[in-house]
This record gives C-alpha cells, sequence and structure tokens, in this order.
C-alpha cells in the first residue's frame, strides 16, 4: 500500500493539512438557498461570524399628526422643508442633529451649531449647512425616484452616517503610482486590499460610481473579433464586483447564475436592484457630492488626496448587509424624507432588457446555449428569482 | 472472449469476503463474487432511476437531463421523490455500485495473493465522490448541497460553488489539487514516453533493457527514481490529486464561509512584517 511503501511522502502531504486546519473556521454554520434546487446558488456564513445590522435609533418622539402650521410660514426662506408643519421640521432638524452630529463636538459646533449660526439660522455662513441642504435634496431624491433600488425602505441621513460627521465608509480618487517606470509600478492591481476581496484583481474599481460606463464584459458570441472588451475590462469588472460583494457581505450567486454572468433570465432579481443602485450611487457623486467640491474646507479632511470630495459606492449605506440596517425603515417617522417639495425629478431610464428579461422574456440576449434559457425556465418554474 | 491457456491457473477458489462460494464464480472473462452481484444491483438500479427521473424530466437531451438534489429545507431527512427523493436514492445506489466494486477488486486481489493498491485507488476516487455527495452535506446540514446529476448542470454547480468564495484558485487545497493534477499528467507523459522509446523500438532495432531508461534520466536529470519508483511515485501523484480535491471542497463551507482570497491575510497579518 502507498502508506506503506511512502511512508515520507504521506507525512510531506500530511504535514500542509495541519497547517491548512489551522487556518479554518470550525462550529456551526449557517446557509440559505438562493436558486433552484442543485444550482449551487447558496450563501453560507459563519453562525455567530454573519453579525446583526446595527438597529436604527429611534426617533426623539414620535409624530402625532402631520397637520398645523407649516414650516414655511414661521421660516419663509426654507428651501425644502417649508411644506411641513413647523412640529415635523423641528422633530426632522432633532432627528438630523442625532444622525449626523457628532457627539463629541466642541460646544461651539455641538447640536444644532454643528451647521446653524445660532444667532442667524437661516445663515449659510457655516459649509456645513450648505453640504446638509445638498444631502436632504440627495435623500429625498433617491426615496423619490430611486425606489427601484431603495424600494419603500428609503434612507435617511443616518443609513449612511450613522452618528458621524462624516460616513465610515467612502471613497475618493486616489493618486496613480509612479509613472514611466516599471519599478514599484503596480498598475493598480496585486495589491490585496480589501475594496476587491483581498485578490490580485485591480482594486480601484470606484471609477464605476462615477460618469456612465457599462460593466458588460460577456462575450456576446462564440468567436472572437468583434467583442469590444478584453480580459483586462473582465479583471476590473471582477474587482467592482469583489467590492460590491464585500459591500453586501454575499457572495456572486446572490445576484448571479454564474453559467452565464450576463444573462439577465438566470439572474437573481437581486441584481436589477443592484443595476438600479449602481446608477443611483453615480447620480448621488455626480449630482450632489462632487458639486460641493468648492464647498467643502480644504483643511479638514473633507477631500481626499486629489482634492475630490468623499463620496458613495454600495459600501457606505449598506456596510456589510444585503439590506442596510437589516431593511428597517426610518422613514415612518420621518415622512417629509420622501416628499419633493419643489419638485425637480430626475430619472435614468432602464437598460433594454433590465426590466423585462428576468420575469420571462423568451430572448436571452447574449446567451446561445440552450441550458441557458432552460434554466431560465427552472427559475421561472421554481418561482425563485421574481420572489428573491 | 476465450480464455487463455494461461489463465486458467489464476482462476483459484477462495478469498471471498462474503458469501463463500456461492458466487465465486466466472462469466465468461468477469469475476462474478458477492459484490459483483451487489455491483450490478446497485448499478442497474440507479441508472434506471436516472432514466425515469429524465423520463418525468423537461428534456431527453443528454446534456441538460439532470437529477437534482432536494431543497435545503429538507436538511439531513427524507425528500419527497419528485423534489430530490431520486436524488438521494440514486446516491446510495452510487455509492453502493462504487463500493461494492472496490470490494469485487478486494476479493480478485485475495484470490491472486496481491497487495490491494488498485481498490485502495479506487477508494480514493470513492472518498472524493463520498466528500461531495455525503461527508460535506453532513457538516453542512443539508443533502441540498450536494451536486446535480447532469452533464451542464454538476458543471454549473461547480461554477456557482467555486463563486460562492468568490475566487476559488485561491482556496490552498485546490491549489494544491490542481498542480498535482498536472503533475500527475506530466509524470505520466515522462513515463509513458520514456517506455515506448526503449522498450517499442523500430523494426529491426532490439529492445533497450531498463538500464537504458535509468541513465536516460541519470543523463537528464542526474538522477532516476528507477522503475517501481516511478510507479509509486505516479501513484501518490495520482491520489494525491483527488485527496486534495476532496479536502479543497470539504473545506469550502464547512470551515471556510468568506472569500478564498480573504483567507490568505493571515499571511498578510503575519507578526514578521505586519
Amino acid at each position: 500500500m502507498i502508506l506503506e511503501t511512502g511512508r515520507p511522502a504521506a507525512l510531506v502531504a500530511l504535514a500542509p493539512l495541519s497547517l491548512l486546519l489551522a487556518g479554518c473556521e470550525p462550529g456551526a454554520k449557517e446557509s440559505s438557498q438562493l436558486g433552484p434546487r442543485g444550482a449551487g446558488m447558496e450563501q453560507v456564513r459563519k453562525a455567530n461570524l454573519a453579525s446583526n445590522p446595527e438597529t436604527p435609533p429611534p426617533s426623539a418622539y414620535k409624530l402625532e399628526t402631520r397637520e398645523g402650521q407649516k414650516a414655511g410660514e414661521v421660516y419663509p426662506d426654507l428651501k425644502l422643508l417649508g411644506n411641513i408643519s413647523v412640529e415635523e421640521f423641528g422633530l426632522l432638524m432633532a432627528n438630523i442633529t442625532e444622525w449626523v452630529v457628532p457627539k463629541d463636538a466642541p460646544p461651539e459646533q455641538a447640536g444644532c451649531n454643528y451647521c446653524h449660526n445660532p444667532e442667524n439660522m437661516g445663515s449659510y455662513e457655516k459649509y456645513t449647512k450648505t453640504v446638509a441642504l445638498n444631502m436632504l435634496k440627495m435623500t429625498k431624491n433617491i426615496n423619490v425616484n430611486w425606489t427601484d433600488h431603495v424600494k419603500q425602505t428609503g434612507v435617511t441621513c443616518y443609513t449612511c452616517h450613522r452618528g458621524k460627521a462624516v460616513p465610515e465608509f467612502s471613497w475618493s480618487s486616489q493618486p496613480d503610482g509612479p509613472q514611466g517606470t516599471i519599478l514599484r509600478n503596480r498598475h493598480g492591481q496585486n495589491a490585496p486590499v480589501q475594496a476587491v476581496g483581498f485578490a490580485s484583481l485591480p482594486n480601484d474599481p470606484n471609477a464605476f460610481f462615477l460618469g456612465n460606463s457599462e460593466i458588460r464584459v460577456g462575450a456576446t458570441q462564440v468567436h472572437p473579433g468583434s467583442q469590444p472588451t478584453g480580459i483586462k475590462d473582465a479583471e476590473v469588472t471582477y474587482g467592482l464586483m469583489m467590492r460590491m460583494s464585500g459591500a453586501l457581505g454575499v457572495n456572486c450567486t446572490f445576484c448571479h447564475n454564474t453559467h452565464n454572468f450576463a444573462d439577465w433570465n438566470s439572474s437573481r432579481l437581486q441584481r436589477q436592484t443592484a443595476w438600479y443602485g449602481i446608477r443611483m450611487a453615480r447620480q448621488a457623486n455626480e449630482d450632489y457630492i462632487q458639486p460641493l467640491q468648492t464647498v467643502f474646507p480644504k483643511d479638514m479632511n473633507r477631500l481626499g488626496p486629489m482634492g475630490d470630495p468623499m463620496k458613495v459606492n454600495c459600501q457606505t449605506c449598506h456596510q456589510g448587509h444585503s439590506k442596510p440596517l437589516g431593511g428597517i425603515s426610518m422613514l415612518a417617522d420621518n415622512p417629509a424624507l420622501r416628499e419633493i417639495w419643489s419638485p425637480k425629478t430626475t430619472s435614468v431610464a432602464a437598460p433594454d432588457g433590465a426590466v423585462q428579461a428576468p420575469n420571462g422574456a423568451a430572448v436571452a440576449t447574449g446567451s446561445t446555449s440552450e441550458a441557458a434559457v432552460s434554466l431560465g425556465q427552472t427559475f421561472r418554474e421554481a418561482g425563485m428569482a421574481p420572489a428573491g | 472472449m476465450a480464455l487463455l491457456s494461461f489463465e486458467r491457473k489464476y482462476r483459484v477458489r477462495g478469498g471471498t469476503l462474503i458469501g463463500g462460494d456461492l458466487f465465486d464464480f466466472w462469466v465468461g472473462p468477469f469475476y462474478v463474487g458477492f459484490f459483483g452481484v451487489t455491483t450490478i444491483f446497485f448499478a442497474a438500479l440507479g441508472t434506471a432511476l436516472i432514466l425515469w427521473g429524465a423520463s418525468q424530466g423537461p428534456t431527453w437531451n443528454p446534456w441538460l437531463i439532470s437529477i437534482n438534489p432536494p431543497d435545503l429545507k429538507y436538511g439531513l431527512g427524507l425528500a419527497p421523490m419528485m423534489e430530490g427523493g431520486l436524488w438521494q436514492i440514486i446516491t446510495i445506489c452510487a455509492v453502493g455500485s462504487f463500493v461494492s466494486w472496490m470490494l469485487r477488486e478486494v476479493e480478485i486481489c485475495r484470490k491472486l495473493g496481491m497487495g490491494y493498491h488498485v481498490p485502495f485507488a479506487f477508494g480514493v476516487a470513492i472518498f472524493a465522490y463520498v466528500t461531495l455527495v455525503i461527508f460535506r452535506p453532513m457538516l453542512l446540514g443539508a443533502w441540498g448541497h450536494g451536486f446535480p446529476y447532469g452533464i451542464f448542470s454538476h458543471l454549473d454547480w461547480v461554477s456557482n460553488v467555486g463563486y460562492q468564495f468568490l475566487h476559488f484558485h485561491y482556496n490552498p487545497a485546490h491549489m494544491i489539487a490542481v498542480s498535482f493534477f498536472f503533475t500527475t499528467t506530466f509524470a505520466l507523459a515522462l513515463h509513458g514516453s520514456l517506455i515506448l522509446s526503449s522498450a517499442n523500438p523500430q523494426k529491426g532495432e532490439t529492445v533497450k533493457s531498463p538500464e537504458y531508461e535509468d541513465t536516460f534520466f541519470r543523463d537528464v536529470l542526474g538522477y532516476s527514481v528507477g522503475e517501481l519508483g516511478i510507479h509509486r511515485l505516479g501513484l501518490f501523484l495520482a491520489l494525491s490529486a483527488g485527496f486534495w480535491s476532496a479536502v479543497c471542497i470539504i473545506i469550502s463551507g464547512p470551515f471556510w464561509t468568506r472569500g478564498w482570497p480573504e483567507w490568505w491575510t493571515w499571511w498578510l497579518n503575519l507578526p514578521v512584517w505586519s
């Protein structure tokens, strides 16, 4: 037998095994099924490693009624919240203070004073008020125009800020590595950073959260030639997907059936939600945060090394959970956050196929595989994709 | 198939593990034995059940036929026949026929007074299969973690399970297993070509002795592992490939739940440089 004749070799084989076990996670695991049986689409996680999402703080007090004298009548220069009652306005201001203003701020910056000059509450002399105004606009825009992503749960300042003036998870442009040399130039990859799950992939995927580039890298036909994207594009996309996966605390099969990543027919409904989420984050960055570049002070760590403001990506809200704050909505106590008083709506059109496809359009764009169509049918029969 | 004259002397009675003389006979060239009977039973039943399952499914396309394991909600219990119960019975049939085949090899080894290397080697393959459909599902608490019995569907399963860990190529045991698979083919190519080059000469040339083979590799590498040694090495490489394959999947889930690239942070966090 091999163990008799090859004992030293067998021992050599066992040594790395014991090393391997030293790096493992013992203990019970929790698993959930994400696709049809046998598809291998699952979340498996260590039972006590899956930390519970943070519970949002309670509202300062409950609003009995939304009736009453309008805030706009008392504070005539209100730009966004003039249509709600004075009481509701006061409550919202109290809640925002709880959500955003640091607890350890010095007295002149504590509480209301963080944004307001107590002598003249309507003044914009503090930059924080201009920022807060833009962020309020952004929050309302998200809750009103991006229900494809935030559903009826919606977001508040707390979703990102969590009691901090600057959200813990944000990003800004990073300087390029040394140019004109191959020495120490990693070309933005081969550095194991958490953003890309410690893989060697291109590790600054945040550029996707600006502009309007597409992520499509899957080949649309069998033979090469007409494919506009290459392996480098695929690796950048892989890095972005690692970023999203880490931000949501899920693996690839949360959205994709990996037999064909690009095929909407066999993807889960979550992939559509994510598609809208990327566009939502882009709009938040482009239309609401980037314009504040000139507003933020340069000397307070409010700008990144390249001088641009700290921007959002999936992690900013999600913070490791597929539903931020466990999917608990804070809008019931703060209904004004999903009303746009002086309507100024913006919307982005859905791509062809993004909406209809997963619910059963017969065309599987980009898929020539009979198996793909067949599996799509399995999804529909099992009711997996729409149910999520 | 005709029985060669010298084969008769190897057809000796005895050596059976179960059944005594009852199944101790040959059919044509095949030794039967108790485990031959159980092999036939399980293999026939399992194949029939796969065909029956296919008849109840949406397609007869051989690429797409798939017998799927149960939903995770059935845990380690029995599932209804058309919702994974069939997969469970077919799994029992598969394990039954594989193990029967191995034990039939053992009986043949015993008859011939040979070592058990062949059944042991086959046992490693069975171990890898059983790891996938029995051990890992048991550790994770549901038969639904097994892989589906279908040509395309099991490939999709492999892909999805790999992407459950974000980037499976960072799985250290997968790295070792893949290295052993490549090394196995490398060793077999070297060995096969070496034997042919010396033992299958052109017409008119003489067959060379093993000393030529050894000398070839001594000239090339300064060392020859030897006639027996190359077979030990080959068996070790091949079994290691299968063994580490089993390790790489048993640790994925039961012993590690995050992305495999993240596992390597132990290296980044070594006190030497962190």
